[in-house]
């Protein structure tokens, strides 16, 4: 760059940015302006476009429409090796490190330095170079370490210290603390503090708002794929920043507390596996959503699958209507009216490749057939017809194949899956995650029409708001253990984070031994 | 982080038992018992001609291995390598015998062949995005029906170029040290082996053989050529394939088309008992030597103990599936 570069100058500006993927409008004419030497986060909910939006400044994604300068002229990034040329990194959600490799050789992969004979890499100058990259940001990380020996904190930190090796002037972070422990993010702050102070422009999108007044200097708010408003920090009230976030409502305010004491179904006590279920125990009551809230990765999925029968617990106790239940494997699980709604629907919770109709009977297909095994496709038709109908399931047909529908459909016939298999306990893991506003307001609608009907249901959520709103009750997990219980009308997002963060263990640094 | 790992000093033993050298020892281990249970049960077993039978045994499945090794470490496969060692071997005798060409073109076309088949296999994993089961299932048809068109069916015999066997069974190392005939073709093989090993330890295209096994994703997005990449390392395979063709060819002094099928999963075999990772990201060229070794030995012992060549087969078998689950339960046992 050979115009002068001063902190506060504009770094890079985005204008009318507009990403269509199929089915799904993810961004509408956004615009963003980062500044050198900025720490700019990027706020909204789930979907709202954020990650999208940087993935295109990265190269990742490309746009349909707008234009993007850097240095005031404009740039074209078809490619993730494209932005890297311009100066810009991007640190993606999940980590793109090769855990077989060790810290220095994921740093400088595709640029080795060469030693004298041709295509021999010259691992004593990689190694050291790392070492140097490490000590100049103040790392305490072993250059020959395997990644996946280390940390995910470390890896984190193996990562930022790779996107500036390329020379970054842009920063990107996608989330970068959602793993993180309270003192790995104050060491992830003192990083990014001091390459704000070399002039490097930093995005930070984040879901949690208590860190923005420690770390950020603007605020880019974003809803539904569009461009709300940007902010100075300062300035700024966390409740006007969540109220643009959640703009208009979305979730049903209405929250109906059940009837007086109504039969507890599900209890489970002193639930152990490994270390992401610990000492677990709970009780769920006909007609309630039990919020299960919690960080990633504090073990609300584990249990989840425990109480299911997927992961076989090394201890504890599980009632299903005041009855010790034996619960071997999903299959017990079933028997006894518990569904599992699985986080990832492609993977665990539905056969995509075929329709609608096989997908919605497929659990319970027994019950269609007689004696000899004869299904009687009359009435999987009816049935499958007379659920899409109920559920209001956007399908050209019941023999629409699951895979051409859209996210919040596809939840939809899950949801139609375990109605059919009469279940009593639905647990819903992330039911929201990767759907569209739209879809996700549906998707609460169906909850709670679901909890007035009777079914108790345990609900899994990263995104507090949702647990929040739909929620009678709230039990928050950290590390494995449930470290509170709140009351629907008690709670706010602020006690959650409270008990979401309430650490015995002080996770230490892992060495590669 | 509260602080960090501050133990350099500690590296190199840190990097002595990584995962995969413990599976590398057990193979170790396992090679050392089966040479001491062998070697109580037959007098013969230790006797030098048999050690020879043994390396020669070891030399063509080793160097399909040692390719196949690459392949398994980017989390792909390879059955195309058993026929297409076949093929090679085929190319090798048309032009030294039914063309008359000089041997050592002879033998260039044998490499070439190889590397011709690994670069199509590459192209169509890599490229037109077939899975690498799919495209070398294929592969591995193609050439040995190419190998049966081209020989007529029938062996062909170097008998006008008898200095190509005497070449191969002969021994350099016998007339230096009179006693130690090692035959010249266990020593190329060695001479491969140690050849694969610099290249996955210490150049860009070993770097990337693990980084595309690892997190193929992640290379991508770093700015690796990662479709480049991955033709190269099922061409390297495909050379180490013709290699295998021209010296099994040298060895029977003939080369005979109907040989070959079923040599891919004795060299899958040896590179996972030596601790390459089917999931990729993991594995050793001294493994997979192992692992060759075990193989052959185990088949030899068991030949000199009578045990029927048909449970001889059954045995490996099964020490494939003990060495895939041994991997398994590591593997759990670090997550």
């Amino acid at each position: 760059m050979c115009v002068p570069e001063a902190v506060g100058d504009v770094l890079v500006e985005m204008d009318g940015i507009s990403k269509e993927f199929p089915g799904v409008q993810a961004l509408r004419s956004c615009r963003f302006e980062l500044r050198r030497g900025e720490v700019h986060a990027l706020v909204g909910e789930n979907g709202a476009g954020k990650s999208t939006l940087m993935k295109i400044l990265a190269g990742v994604y490309h746009k349909d429409a707008g234009r993007i300068q850097l240095n005031g002229a404009d740039v074209d990034i078809p490619t993730p090796r494209a932005a890297q040329q311009l100066g810009i990194s991007i640190i993606h959600q999940e980590l793109s490190l090769m855990p077989h490799l060790t810290a220095a050789q994921n740093i400088f992969i595709g640029r080795e330095p060469r030693g004298r004979i041709p295509f021999v890499i010259d691992q004593r100058t990689l190694n050291e170079k790392a070492r140097v990259l490490f000590q100049s940001l103040h790392l305490n990380v072993d250059p020959q370490a395997k990644v996946g020996k280390l940390s995910v904190a470390q890896q984190q930190m193996v990562e930022i210290a790779k996107a500036l090796s390329y020379n970054a002037q842009v920063l990107i972070m996608d989330e970068p603390t959602a793993t993180l422990t309270d003192t790995e993010i104050d060491e992830l702050f003192r990083i990014i503090r001091a390459v704000r102070k070399n002039g490097v422009g930093v995005v930070h999108i984040s879901h949690r708002l208590e860190e923005l007044k420690l770390i950020s200097d603007r605020v880019t708010v974003m809803r539904d794929g569009q461009y709300i408003a940007t902010v100075d920090t300062k300035d700024a009230l966390i409740e006007r920043i969540i109220s643009m976030m959640v703009g208009r409502t979305i979730y049903e305010e209405a929250r109906e507390i059940p009837t007086a004491n109504p039969d507890v179904v599900l209890e489970v006590r002193g639930l152990n596996r490994g270390r992401m279920v610990r000492d677990v125990s709970f009780n769920l009551r006909k007609g309630e959503i039990l919020g299960l809230a919690g960080l990633v990765g504090a073990g609300r999925t584990e249990v989840a699958r425990a109480v299911f029968g997927a992961d076989r617990p090394e201890s504890g106790t599980i009632l299903v209507h005041g009855k010790v239940a034996h619960i071997q494997s999903p299959a017990d699980a079933v028997h006894l009216g518990i569904g599992y709604l699985s986080e990832d629907r492609k993977r665990f919770g539905l056969a995509v490749g075929m329709d609608v109709e096989t997908n919605i009977v497929l659990a319970t297909l027994r019950k269609f057939a007689d004696a000899i095994g004869r299904v009687d496709f009359r009435r999987t038709r009816a049935t499958a017809e007379q659920r899409v109908h109920r559920l209001d399931i956007k399908t050209p047909s019941i023999h629409q194949k699951v895979r051409n529908l859209s996210g919040g459909n596809q939840q939809k016939v899950v949801i139609a899956k375990w109605l059919t298999a009469d279940t009593e306990i639905l647990i819903f893991d992330e039911p929201t995650r990767g759907i569209d506003v739209g879809a996700k307001s549906e998707i609460y609608h169906l909850l709670n029409e679901l909890a007035r009907q009777g079914k108790a249901i345990i609900m899994i959520s990263s995104e507090l708001p949702e647990i929040l709103r739909m929620s009678h009750r709230i039990v928050v997990m950290c590390e494995g253990r449930i470290r509170g219980e709140l009351s629907g009308a008690e709670a706010t997002q602020e006690k959650i984070m409270t008990y979401a963060t309430m650490r015995t263990t002080a996770i230490g640094p892992q060495t590669a031994a | 982080m509260k602080s960090g790992p501050v133990a350099l000093p500690l590296t190199r033993r840190v990097r002595l038992v990584r995962s995969d050298a413990v599976q590398r020892l057990l193979a170790f281990a396992a090679l050392i018992v089966i040479i001491i249970v062998f070697s109580l049960a037959s007098p013969n077993f230790l006797q030098f001609d048999n050690v020879v039978g043994i390396l020669l045994a070891t030399t063509v499945n080793g160097i399909l291995a040692l390719g196949v090794t690459f392949v398994i470490i980017t989390a792909g496969i390879d059955l195309s390598i058993g026929t297409v060692m076949t093929l090679s071997a085929v190319m090798t005798g048309t032009f030294a015998t039914v063309w008359q060409l000089p041997l050592p073109l002879a033998i260039a076309a044998g490499l070439v062949t190889g590397g011709l088949a690994g670069l199509v296999n590459g192209v169509l994993i890599a490229k037109l995005k077939i899975p690498s089961f799919i495209a070398t299932l294929g592969m591995l048809n193609v050439a040995k029906g190419l190998a049966l068109v081209i020989s007529g069916l029938k062996p062909i015999y170097f008998n006008d170029t008898p200095e190509f066997n005497r070449a191969a069974m002969g021994s350099v190392v016998g007339s230096a040290i009179p006693g130690l005939d090692i035959p010249n073709i266990t020593i190329v093989f060695l001479f491969a082996a140690i050849i694969a090993s610099l290249v996955l330890s210490k150049t860009i295209l070993g770097q990337y053989t693990f980084a595309l096994g690892s997190n193929e994703e992640a290379a991508r997005l770093s700015g690796v050529s990662v479709d480049r990449w991955k033709i190269a390392v099922y061409t390297l395979c495909g050379l180490f394939s013709g290699l295998a063709g021209v010296l099994i060819a040298a060895r029977l002094n003939s080369a005979q088309p109907s040989l070959g099928q079923g040599y891919e999963l004795d060299a899958i075999a040896a590179a996972v008992i030596g601790g390459t990772s089917l999931s990729g990201g993991e594995g050793s060229i001294l493994g997979t030597v192992i692992g060759a070794f075990i193989i052959s030995t185990l088949t030899n012992g068991l030949r000199i103990l009578s045990v029927p060549q048909e449970w001889q087969t059954v045995v490996t078998g099964g020490i494939v599936i003990i060495a895939v689950y041994l991997d398994i339960v590591r593997r759990r046992r670090q997550a």
